[in-house]
């Protein structure tokens, strides 16, 4: 990834794997909602090296200006070969469950925008034959449990569009990558309290990139979550059903 | 409330921590006082606030602009010094001035004004600082620099995280041209011989630095070895420049606190012994990279723990030449007759190149470091009689390394200290300067720290 459109720049993660990038002289076009903290993350990939920062501030929630978006990306770098989509919001499982509203702005902001988005890029990049799409979703995906079913339901439709993205797109020589990370200590986690299961936001970034790199197609970072997941999704419905997790 | 430690490991106090992420941002609203905090390598109590907050800085970690040409920097305050030597080393740039570890923060080097290896060269940190960024709990943002609000830039270059949060800031580097130290070592047999070499070392090498064996006494007093050097004059295309980090990663790491019976006067002064005698005696030249030269300590990473859970204490004095002589003996010979004796202890001079800062602790005349494994009482004891002593000598103690110091002689110490404490934020505080202003305390430094200190607001009351 030589070209790339980090969306949701100025998240964690994202910002950790944006100074990867920059180290490798890599030119980046960041999108993010806050003016001022889209530009720190720019001006820090700039300092460390990166070929070349376009950055534009924008609610990625509005989705009639996604498609400007990617013209103004392929244009602003000459090309794209690779994309990390990394917004999203972890919301309030309990205040989802008293309110559609907060459902839904889940549900549009991890899963509808990022389809949109994709829809853009994922039609240019197979009509150009080249390309790396990484998508970080979540090991929440992987099985609804009851303490965040309407995140983790959010993620899970989306690990279902980008296998199927990833099928269709298989014979264009363009990658879909499906990043799944467990606990990361971000800002976005501040609140509960940390435990041996979290990682950096660099470590993330390290793995996403190798997956990346290797054009991997569904990933656990750290490793161990393949593991774990691998039990959880093996506990039978019924038992499930009676856990409190 | 958790425990935060600093290096030292002592004092234990509780405190809560908030991360910051965001320059831009406001300080958080949080009841009791705050204190920004760095990488945690001040050695006492100076970046703790029992009973308060500590303001996290390591996610401000961003890089701002560099200027190769000119080796301007500018970055956020949480930026390692680590960080910018791996941004500059490379492009042919080095920090003025480092301290013995690059484990530091930017911010942390501005509030204590740090030194290193070459104050009679270079001053301190805060003379490299162009400028920097105060954000105060009124809201408030300043732009400091010498000609832009040069009060509030003066007492907060040394100013201990007490005036506010500094954001971000700008450091002047200097150029190299190559990654590698032309370093001696020579010997020295006593206190007497420290100081003439080192007087002479200072004329033609840049760094000047030297280990003392605190075991030695009698007409040995104060032996121990002095290791100068300069950057290595440019004899390599940019190669070396460019390769400068590879080799150097994370070396050795201290897994578990030591237990304690592993640091005794036996097991010290053999090692005082086989280091001290490991050249025979004779001067010795080689070339080295800059990292173990500048870092020796970072390579063992953790190593505070080999003190085990008590931690330890330093105590880093400096006396003026007039009463160097005297006092440093006098020192060295209580330290090597109390309960566990220094197992590192280091000499070194400053120059005479003031410091912006109004609390700045380098002045001239010779400075020594010592740590002290924690032995209770005992050791509280001797730390506070060698405080005395140094003020008895007209010197000071640095409150970066302290833990004991009596606010009788923070006062003597730092005589700008009543101006600076105009200039304090009003949400702002931390342990080691409640310890130095108790008048105003309203509870006991024994509740604070045993934590669950109850009136956090009422700090705000303190000054
Ligand atoms: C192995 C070792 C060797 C050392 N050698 C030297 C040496 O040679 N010379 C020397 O001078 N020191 C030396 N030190 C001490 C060290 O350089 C200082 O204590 C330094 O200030 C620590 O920086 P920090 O980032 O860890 O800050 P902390 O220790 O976390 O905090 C230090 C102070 O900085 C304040 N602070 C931190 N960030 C900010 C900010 N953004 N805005 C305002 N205030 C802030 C804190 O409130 C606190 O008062 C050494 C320490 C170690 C462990």
């Amino acid at each position: 990834m030589k070209k790339v459109l980090v969306l949701g720049a100025t998240s964690a993660i994202a910002q950790a794997t944006v100074r990867l990038l920059a180290a490798r002289g890599a030119s980046l076009y960041l999108v993010g909602r806050n003016v001022e903290n889209l530009d720190a993350v720019a001006k820090d990939a700039a300092t460390r090296g990166a070929a070349k920062v376009e950055s534009k501030a924008l609610d990625l929630n509005d989705f009639s200006a996604h498609e400007a978006l990617v013209d103004g990306a392929f244009q602003a770098l000459g090309g794209l070969d690779g994309v990390v989509l990394a917004h999203g919001v972890l919301g309030d499982q309990t205040e989802a469950q008293r309110s559609w509203a907060a459902t839904e702005a889940v549900l549009r902001t991890n899963f509808l925008s990022a389809v949109s988005l994709l829809t853009a890029l994922a039609n240019r990049f197979e009509a150009q034959k080249a390309g790396t799409l990484v998508v970080i979703s979540s090991v929440a995906g992987d099985r609804g449990r009851q303490s965040n079913y309407v995140y983790g339901a959010s993620k899970g439709a989306l690990n279902v569009f980008l296998q199927g993205l990833r099928n269709r797109l298989a014979k264009s020589n363009v990658a879909v990558v499906t990043v799944k990370p467990g606990f990361v200590d971000t800002p976005m986690t501040a609140h509960i309290p940390k435990n041996k299961l979290f990682a950096s936001p660099e470590k993330v970034a390290r793995g996403l990139l190798s997956a990346a790199d290797g054009r991997k197609n569904e990933v656990y970072v750290p490793g161990i979550w393949a593991l774990i997941m691998l039990i959880i999704k093996s506990i039978p419905e019924s038992v499930f059903k009676k856990l409190k997790l | 409330m958790k425990a935060q430690e600093s290096w030292g490991r002592y004092p234990r106090v509780e405190q809560r921590t908030h991360a910051l992420t965001w320059r831009s941002d406001a300080l958080p609203e949080v009841s009791g006082a705050v204190l920004p905090h760095g990488l945690g390598r001040s050695y006492g109590d100076s970046c703790l606030n029992g009973g308060g907050t500590l303001l996290m800085t390591s996610g401000l970690d961003r890089l701002i602009a560099f200027d190769a040409a000119t080796g301007v920097v500018r970055c956020e305050a949480g930026v390692s010094l680590d960080t910018l030597l791996r941004l500059a080393v490379p492009r042919g740039w080095f920090l003025p001035v480092t301290p013995g570890t690059k484990y530091v923060t930017v911010g942390g080097a501005i509030a204590n004004d740090v030194h290193g290896k070459n104050h009679h060269r270079g001053g301190t940190f805060g003379r490299y600082v162009r400028r920097f960024e105060l954000l105060r709990s009124d809201g408030s943002r300043r732009v400091c620099a010498p000609d832009e609000n040069p009060d509030w830039y003066g007492a907060t270059i040394g100013g201990l995280g007490l005036t506010g949060l500094v954001t971000w800031a700008e450091v002047q580097l200097k150029p190299i041209s190559n990654p590698f130290v032309l370093q001696e070592t020579v010997p020295f047999g006593n206190l007497d011989e420290f100081l003439v070499v080192a007087r002479e070392s200072e004329a033609d090498h840049e760094f000047t630095m030297a280990w003392v064996d605190c075991l030695a006494r009698g007409r040995k007093l104060g032996r121990g070895l002095l290791y100068r050097g300069n950057f290595a004059p440019p004899q390599f295309d940019r190669l070396p420049l460019a390769k400068s980090h590879l080799s150097h990663g994370m070396g050795l790491a201290v897994p578990m606190d030591m237990p304690a019976f592993c640091l005794n006067r036996l097991s010290v002064s053999a090692f005082n012994w086989l280091y001290f005698h490991r050249q025979n005696g004779k001067p010795k030249q080689r070339l080295t990279h800059y990292d173990p030269f500048f870092y020796p300590l970072d390579a063992i990473y953790g190593w505070n723990r080999i003190y085990g859970r008590r931690g330890f204490l330093q105590f880093q004095c400096v006396v003026p030449y007039a009463t160097a002589r005297d006092a440093l003996r006098e020192i060295l010979e209580r330290s090597s007759r109390g309960a566990l004796p220094s197992f590192l202890s280091v000499l070194k001079t400053f120059g005479d190149i003031p410091s912006p800062g109004w609390l700045s602790f380098p002045r001239q005349g010779v400075t020594l470091a010592m740590d002290f494994a924690n032995r209770g009482e005992k050791t509280y004891r001797l730390v506070e009689d060698l405080d005395k002593l140094t003020r008895e000598a007209g010197g000071a103690v640095y409150p970066a390394k302290d833990a004991r110091m009596s606010p009788e002689s923070f006062a003597a110490y730092f005589p700008r200290h009543s101006e600076f404490a105009g200039y304090i934020d009003p949400a702002f505080s931390s342990s080691f300067w409640r310890r130095m202003n108790p008048v105003a305390l309203p509870f006991s430094l024994e509740s604070e720290r045993k934590g669950g200190a109850a009136a956090p607001q009422s700090l705000l009351a303190l000054r």
